[in-house]
């Protein structure tokens, strides 16, 4: 199997604690690939590896693009961002408040496009073009997550179900290859529930990798290609879906309790 | 009516209790030059009478809100901005003094209210440009206007050099470092005796000339003789107030353009969430640089005004009172709020020098101001910020 993420031998300590331990997978490009596990089991441990704002204990995080393979774990965080293309959202929704929604799009639109101090200081047709396509961009994300209504309104002022909705559309601004997102569906009713998981399938008929955190095993167990399932810092199971339901080393420690 | 009568009365015990000993013992030497501590009953029962009447009136207050009138800050500007141009020689000294922190107070606006970086020894960079301008214009001949852009660059060295090591902290963190850093550059000043001629300061500055020309009576290049006007001692400070405007409006014009180009958005972006911001893939380290570097070329600029107008620079005036001030501005205007921010300087500044007659109460008209600020407009004068970009613009008067 071709793979675009390639985890290897991931360890990751604080001090004296393992927070993982020896975590090797691989995903396929253009699959949702979904980390389960209880909590403590290190999954935004490994999400914060991935995604550089951790730098591992020992092992190897590599990004294989059609340009070639990069090992993630040497690179600086913000290159990770802006350079290999990886994008993420956080666990308790991290918008920038204050901005509407549209400039938090825009922000996220800044290491792709901004033209530079000068010209847009001097309104250099360069930067105002660059500013007219990040616009429309940004008119396009919000039109695609039902958001256009909020456009000018404050991000903090926005609606809960929304404010997940403008997270995802802020790390798809980036143009990313692989999208990580930690718990998207957290707090979210049934139908919003739904509507995330044909959002993100769609986003892999596009092409786009994604790798979830996620606890609503409804939706990992529907739209999930691969899954990846976390103890305790160690990986403990790793397949279909399918066969991660029937594995019972799973069922003990993690569905154990809804099983019985 | 029974809990406002309450609360005022709790106002009035906690009045009383600070009343007692601050202006109720007063210390009074006898006939055998002993001190002795007298009791003075009348200013303790002032007070405490006076907390409760103003606790009360304070809570049974009518409410009503000011109308709003679009637009009608930035154009009350206007008239303000030509008022010291008929009121004399003194309203263009003072007028000059407004534009000095006005221009102070907008780069600091960059890197508190849009970057969110809270700098408390921002006086240092406007020390910096006052001295460049002191030395180059007394020492190497440069005129006020070849110094003034070399005063705000070399600001924005400083600022740079400062900001590498210490841009890495945060919060509570870099306002310590900066306002170490604003007492190391004061008493530098100090020591630096052949340098900077120490305590004593440097005097001698050159008032600003006319493209080459002076405002003497009757000096070889001087105004007055080559255009045959009637001689006027108030038309160099005429002259330099009116370039001083022009340019703090571009400097604002400058701030306002960057606060909504796409650096200013990751500033403001820095400001919300730095840790999102940086999954975004902006670098804070480089960002906050910038800001740094960009407010403190500002504040060159401003000790470059400040030099020229005093005609003279000391340590003395580049303590942390000074960097005080200008956060106090920038914050009661509402921070990262252009306008308010103008409002501010002019109320502030303009204020200071009005009751300069009360020369005792100035810090205790200050300190209500602020107070009062505090708790009518806890955001600022004006603190609704303004977005930078609308996908669905207002329509005129809507």
């Amino acid at each position: 199997m071709t793979c675009l993420l390639e985890v290897e031998a991931l360890t990751l300590r604080f001090g004296g604690i393992t927070a993982l331990d020896q975590v090797s997978f691989q995903i396929a490009p253009g699959r949702i690939a979904a980390l389960i596990g209880p909590n403590g089991a290190g999954k935004t441990s490994l999400f914060n590896c991935i995604t550089g704002f951790y730098r591992p204990t020992a092992g190897v995080i590599c990004l294989h693009e059609e340009s070639g393979p990069r090992e993630l774990q040497l690179m600086a965080q913000t290159e990770i961002a802006a350079v290999a293309r990886l994008a993420r959202s956080f666990q308790n929704i991290r918008l920038f408040g204050a901005m509407t929604c549209l400039e938090n799009l825009l922000v996220a639109q800044y290491r792709r496009r901004a033209p530079g101090a000068l010209p847009s200081l001097l309104g250099l047709r360069r930067a105002r073009a660059a500013e007219a396509a990040a616009i429309a961009r940004g008119r396009e994300l919000l039109a695609r997550f039902e958001l256009l209504a909020f456009a000018d309104q404050e991000a903090r002022t926005l609606p809960y179900g929304a404010q997940r909705r403008l997270e995802i559309a802020r790390a798809l601004a980036t143009d990313p290859i692989l999208l990580c997102l930690d718990e998207p569906a957290a707090g979210l009713n049934e139908r919003e529930s739904a509507e995330l998981a044909e959002r993100l399938e769609r986003l892999r008929e596009e092409g786009l990798t994604l790798l979830l955190i996620e606890h609503d095993m409804g939706l990992v167990m529907r739209i999930a290609d691969q899954v990846i399932v976390l103890d305790v810092g160690r990986k403990i199971a790793d397949g279909p879906p399918a066969q991660i339901r029937a594995d019972p080393r799973v069922i003990a420690a993690y569905l154990g309790d809804e099983a019985a | 009516m029974k809990t406002a009568l309450r609360d005022a009365g709790l106002s009035a015990l906690i009045a009383f209790i600070l009343a007692l000993p601050l202006a109720g013992l007063v210390t009074t030497p006898d006939e055998s030059l002993q001190l002795r501590l007298v009791f003075h009953p009348w200013p303790v029962a002032a007070i405490t009478v006076g907390a409760f009447l103003l606790r009360l009136l304070w809570l049974r207050r009518p409410r009503f809100t000011l109308p709003k009138v679009r637009g009608l800050g930035s154009w009350a500007l206007v008239p303000v901005a030509l008022l010291p141009l008929v009121s004399g020689g003194r309203g263009l000294d003072v007028g000059l003094l407004v534009l000095t922190y006005l221009m102070l107070a907008t780069g600091l606006n960059i890197v508190v209210g849009l970057a969110g970086l809270l700098d408390l020894g921002y006086v240092a960079f406007y020390a910096v440009g006052a001295y460049t301008t002191a030395l180059l214009t007394t020492e190497a001949g440069f005129g006020f206007w070849s110094a003034l852009p070399l005063a705000g660059l070399l600001a924005a060295f400083a600022g740079l050099l400062l900001g590498i090591p210490v841009l890495r902290l945060r919060g509570d963190y870099l306002a310590i470092v900066t306002l170490g850093f604003g007492e190391i550059v004061r008493v530098v000043l100090i020591n630096w005796q052949s340098l900077t001629n120490g305590a004593d300061g440097i005097s001698g500055i050159p008032y600003p000339r006319l493209f080459g020309l002076d405002f003497s009576r009757a000096g070889r290049a001087s105004v007055f003789r080559l255009f045959h006007l009637p001689y006027d001692r108030l038309d160099r400070q005429v002259w330099f107030y009116l370039l001083a405007l022009a340019l703090t409006l571009l400097a604002n014009l400058v701030v306002a353009r960057l606060r909504r180009s796409p650096l200013g958005r990751a500033w403001e972006a820095l400001r919300e969430d730095e840790i999102a911001a940086r999954a975004l893939g902006l670098e804070p380290t480089r960002l906050k640089l910038a800001a740094f570097t960009t407010g403190a070329f500002f504040a060159g600029l401003a000790g470059a005004f400040f030099a020229a107008r005093q005609g003279f620079v000391s340590p003395e005036s580049f303590t942390f009172m000074e960097s005080a001030l200008v956060l106090a501005i920038v914050v009661m205007g509402g921070a990262g709020r252009q306008l308010g921010v103008i409002w501010a300087a002019v109320v502030m500044i303009g204020g200071f020098e009005l009751v300069r007659g009360f020369a005792e109460y100035r810090m205790l008209i200050f300190g209500l101001a602020l107070v009062a600020i505090a708790v009518a407009r806890p955001g600022g004068l004006i603190a609704a910020r303004l977005p930078s970009v609308r996908l669905n613009p207002l329509r005129r008067g809507a």
